[in-house]
C-alpha cells in the first residue's frame, strides 16, 4: 500500500508524462483532482492527493469495497460535497458546480443501481437524456411548434442509439419492465444521448449476464472509437483487463497504484490490498469443490505445465 | 322520506360551484403528486391563501375584480416559494410535513383576533361579490332543468368556475405532453437520475410546487366567491377531502381530478340525504341526525379503502402503470 513500489524504477507509458506511478501526470488529462477529501464522521472515505483521468482512453477504477470508489464518483459528479479539494474537468473548475451543470459540461454519469424511470416508457427515457429541447422550458412547452422540430431530431437520435443497443423492440414499453441487464443498456444509451465528453459508468456489469456483459463490452470500445474518454468502476477483473488502457487503484480512499492494467495487476501492492494472492485461481480451486478443474489440473500436472485457465463452470 | 328531494340534491351537487372548486384544487395537486411526485398535504393552506388574497384585496384596499385575482395568484406563488425553498432540496416526506404545517399556520392567522380588521378573524368575511356578480353577461332569468335550474347569478358562478376548470385542463394536457412534463415525470420517478442528465431538478420542482399551487389559490377564490370565506373551512379535512378525490379519480391522469371532485361531492350529499331520510322516516332509530352528518365520512372511509386495496390507479388510472413495484 506504499506510494513507493514501484517508482524507483521509472516506468513510462504513452498516456502518461513522465514515470508511471500513483498520482503521475498524463500527456492530456481531461480530469484533474487535487487534495480531494470526504469525511462522513470519523470516516475518511476519500483522501486522493493528486490524480488525472486520461483522455481519449478507458480507465478503470478498482479497489476493494469501501475504498471510496463511488464516493469519489459522486465527488466528480456534484452528487455529494467534498470536505477539500479542487477538481477541473477539461480545464474548467468543477469544484461546488451542481450535478446537473457537470453533466452539461459532457461528462455524464450512470448509477450502481441502476435508475431507470420506470413509469416512462424506453423512448422517453432517451428523450430525456438529449440536451437543447427548448420545450424543457415552462413557457415554451405550451407552444408546440417551437419544440417539434427539435424533438423529431432527438427522437431519431434515440431510435438509432435504441437500435444499436438492442432496444428498440422494446420503444414503448414502460422501463420498468426491462430486465436488470437491459435498464443498465437502457441507461448507459441515456447517458449518450447528450454526446458526453467523459462517461463515467459506476459498475456497468453489475448483475449483468455473461452474454450481455460481452455486448455491453463492445459498446464501451465503441465509445472510445468514437472519440469519448471513459472512466469506470468495475470488480470483474476479467472486464478491466479487457478493455481498459489504464488502471487506477483506490484504497481506503487514496490512489494506491495506476498503471496499464498489465503491469497494475502485477502490482503486489495492489495484489495485497485487493486481488488477493489467489486472484488468477479459479474460486473452484481453492475451495477444491470443483472436480472438472481439479481433474484438469491432476493433468497437467502430469505434463509439467499449468492448466489454462476456464471461466465455465 | 323524499327521494327525488335527496336526488335532486345530490344531482345539483354535480355541477355545484364547491364542486368545481374541488376539481381545481384537486387538478393543482394532480400536478404536484401525479406528475411531479411532490407531496403536499397543505393544498388546502393554498386555497385559504389565494381566498384571504382575494377578499382582503377586494374589501380593504377596494382593488379592482382582475387586481383581487391577481393578488390571489401573486400571493400563493409567493406561498410556494416560501413552502419550495426550504424543502425542496430534501427528500419528498419533507415538503409532507412542511406543506401540512404550513396550512395550519395560515389558518390559525387568518383567524387571529389580531388581524380581524382586515381577516375578519373567526367569523371571516363576506360581502366581496359584488364586483364578481356585477360583470354577469347572463340576462336575468331562469336557466336550465330539473335539479340544474339556476338564476342568472348562479349561471355565472357556475360558468367561471367550470371555465378555470377546462382552462386548467387544456393547461395541464398542454404541459404534461410536452418535454416540460416529461422531465418532471423523470423527477418523480428518480431525480437524481434526472440530475444526471442536465436537468436543473431543483427548478422544476419549484415550478410544479408554484403552477399547483396557483390552481389551489384559484380553487380557493372559486371556493368563496358564490358565499363567504371563513377560516373553519380550511382545515386537514379539506386537504384529505381533495386527496380523496384525486386518488378516486386516478393521481396522474388528465379528468381523474374532475371526475373524482364530482363522484365525491355527490356521494357526499347523496350519503347525507339518505342518512338523515332514514332516521326522519324512523328507519334508523339508533343514531341522532347530527350523528348522521359525522356517519357519512366513516361511510366514504371504508370506501376509500376499498377503492385502494382493489382499484389502486382510481378510475382513470392505468392499472399497467401500477402493477410494477417502482
Amino acid at each position: 500500500m506504499s506510494d513507493t513500489t514501484r517508482s524507483d524504477t521509472a516506468v513510462t507509458h504513452p498516456l502518461v508524462a513522465g514515470a508511471v506511478g500513483p498520482g503521475c501526470k498524463k500527456v492530456d488529462p481531461i480530469v484533474v483532482a487535487d487534495n480531494v477529501t470526504r469525511t462522513f464522521g470519523g470516516l475518511t472515505a476519500v483522501d486522493v492527493q493528486h490524480v488525472e483521468i486520461p483522455r481519449g482512453a478507458i480507465t478503470a477504477l478498482i479497489g476493494p469495497n469501501g475504498a471510496g470508489k463511488t464516493t469519489f464518483f459522486n465527488l466528480l459528479t456534484g452528487f455529494d460535497k467534498p470536505n477539500t479539494g479542487s477538481w477541473s474537468f477539461e480545464g474548467s473548475s468543477l469544484a461546488g458546480v451542481p450535478a446537473f451543470r457537470v453533466s452539461r459540461k459532457g461528462m455524464v454519469r450512470t448509477f450502481q443501481l441502476t435508475k431507470s424511470l420506470g413509469r416512462l416508457s424506453v423512448l422517453q427515457n432517451m428523450l430525456l437524456g438529449a440536451t437543447k429541447q427548448p420545450g424543457e422550458n415552462i413557457f415554451t412547452a405550451l407552444i408546440k411548434p417551437l419544440w417539434r422540430k427539435r424533438e423529431e431530431e432527438i427522437t431519431a437520435k434515440a431510435e438509432e442509439l435504441l437500435a444499436r443497443f438492442k432496444l428498440d423492440t422494446k420503444r414503448d414499453d414502460y422501463a420498468a419492465s426491462l430486465s436488470g441487464g437491459q435498464r443498465k443498456l437502457l441507461e448507459m444509451a441515456r447517458a449518450l444521448m447528450s454526446d458526453p465528453v467523459l462517461v463515467m459508468l459506476d459498475e456497468p456489469m453489475a448483475g449483468v449476464n455473461p452474454a450481455l456483459t460481452q455486448s455491453l463490452l463492445g459498446h464501451i470500445k465503441e465509445l472510445k472509437s468514437e472519440g469519448m474518454s471513459v472512466l469506470f468502476v468495475e470488480h470483474d477483473m476479467h472486464m478491466v483487463r479487457h478493455i481498459s488502457d489504464w488502471v487506477i487503484v483506490m484504497a481506503e480512499g487514496r490512489v494506491v497504484a495506476e498503471g496499464p492494467p498489465e503491469t497494475v495487476m502485477s502490482d503486489p501492492a495492489v495484489i495485497d490490498a485487493y486481488l488477493g494472492a489467489h486472484h488468477d485461481t479459479d474460486l473452484g480451486d481453492m475451495t477444491g469443490s470443483n472436480p472438472v478443474i481439479e481433474a484438469k489440473e491432476a493433468a497437467a500436472a502430469h505434463h509439467g505445465g499449468n492448466a489454462d485457465r476456464k471461466d465455465e463452470h | 322520506m323524499d327521494w327525488g328531494q335527496i336526488l335532486n340534491n345530490a344531482a345539483g351537487e354535480l355541477l355545484s360551484p364547491v364542486t368545481a372548486a374541488y376539481a381545481l384544487a384537486a387538478i393543482g395537486i394532480s400536478v404536484h403528486f401525479g406528475y411531479a411526485g411532490l407531496l403536499n398535504f397543505g393544498q388546502a393552506g393554498f386555497m385559504a391563501v389565494g381566498a384571504y388574497a382575494f377578499v382582503i384585496a377586494t374589501l380593504s384596499f377596494d382593488a379592482p375584480l382582475w387586481a383581487a385575482f391577481l393578488a390571489a395568484i401573486l400571493a400563493s406563488v409567493v406561498f410556494a416559494f416560501l413552502l419550495g425553498i426550504p424543502t425542496l432540496r430534501l427528500r419528498a416526506d419533507y415538503l409532507a410535513i412542511v406543506t401540512i404545517a404550513s396550512a395550519e399556520i395560515v389558518r390559525y392567522v387568518v383567524s387571529t383576533t389580531g388581524l380581524t380588521e382586515y381577516t375578519g378573524g373567526a367569523a371571516g368575511l363576506s360581502g366581496f361579490n359584488d364586483a364578481f356578480v356585477g360583470i354577469n353577461p347572463f340576462p336575468t332569468g331562469s336557466y336550465g332543468f330539473g335539479p340544474w335550474t339556476y338564476t342568472a347569478n348562479q349561471l355565472w358562478i357556475r360558468v367561471f368556475g367550470w371555465g378555470l376548470v377546462v382552462l386548467a385542463t387544456v393547461l395541464v394536457y398542454l404541459l404534461m405532453r410536452s418535454p416540460w412534463g416529461r422531465v418532471v415525470k423523470g423527477i418523480r420517478e428518480d431525480e437524481d437520475a434526472v440530475r444526471s442528465l442536465g436537468k436543473n431538478v431543483y427548478a422544476y420542482k419549484m415550478q410544479a410546487l408554484v403552477l399547483g399551487g396557483v390552481l389551489g389559490s384559484l380553487a380557493g377564490v372559486v371556493f368563496v366567491l358564490p358565499r363567504a370565506v371563513q377560516p373553519g373551512n380550511y382545515g386537514t379535512t379539506l386537504t384529505f377531502f381533495i386527496w380523496t378525490m384525486l386518488l378516486l379519480g386516478g393521481a396522474a391522469t388528465l379528468f381523474g381530478p374532475i371526475i373524482g371532485a364530482m363522484i365525491f361531492a355527490t356521494l357526499l350529499t347523496l350519503s347525507d340525504g339518505i342518512l338523515r331520510g332514514l332516521i326522519s322516516a324512523d328507519i334508523i332509530t339508533f343514531i341522532s341526525t347530527t350523528q348522521a352528518g359525522q356517519i357519512r365520512f366513516m361511510i366514504i372511509g371504508a370506501v376509500l379503502m376499498l377503492l385502494v386495496v382493489f382499484r389502486p390507479q382510481g378510475i382513470f388510472g392505468n392499472k399497467k402503470e401500477l402493477s410494477f413495484n417502482v
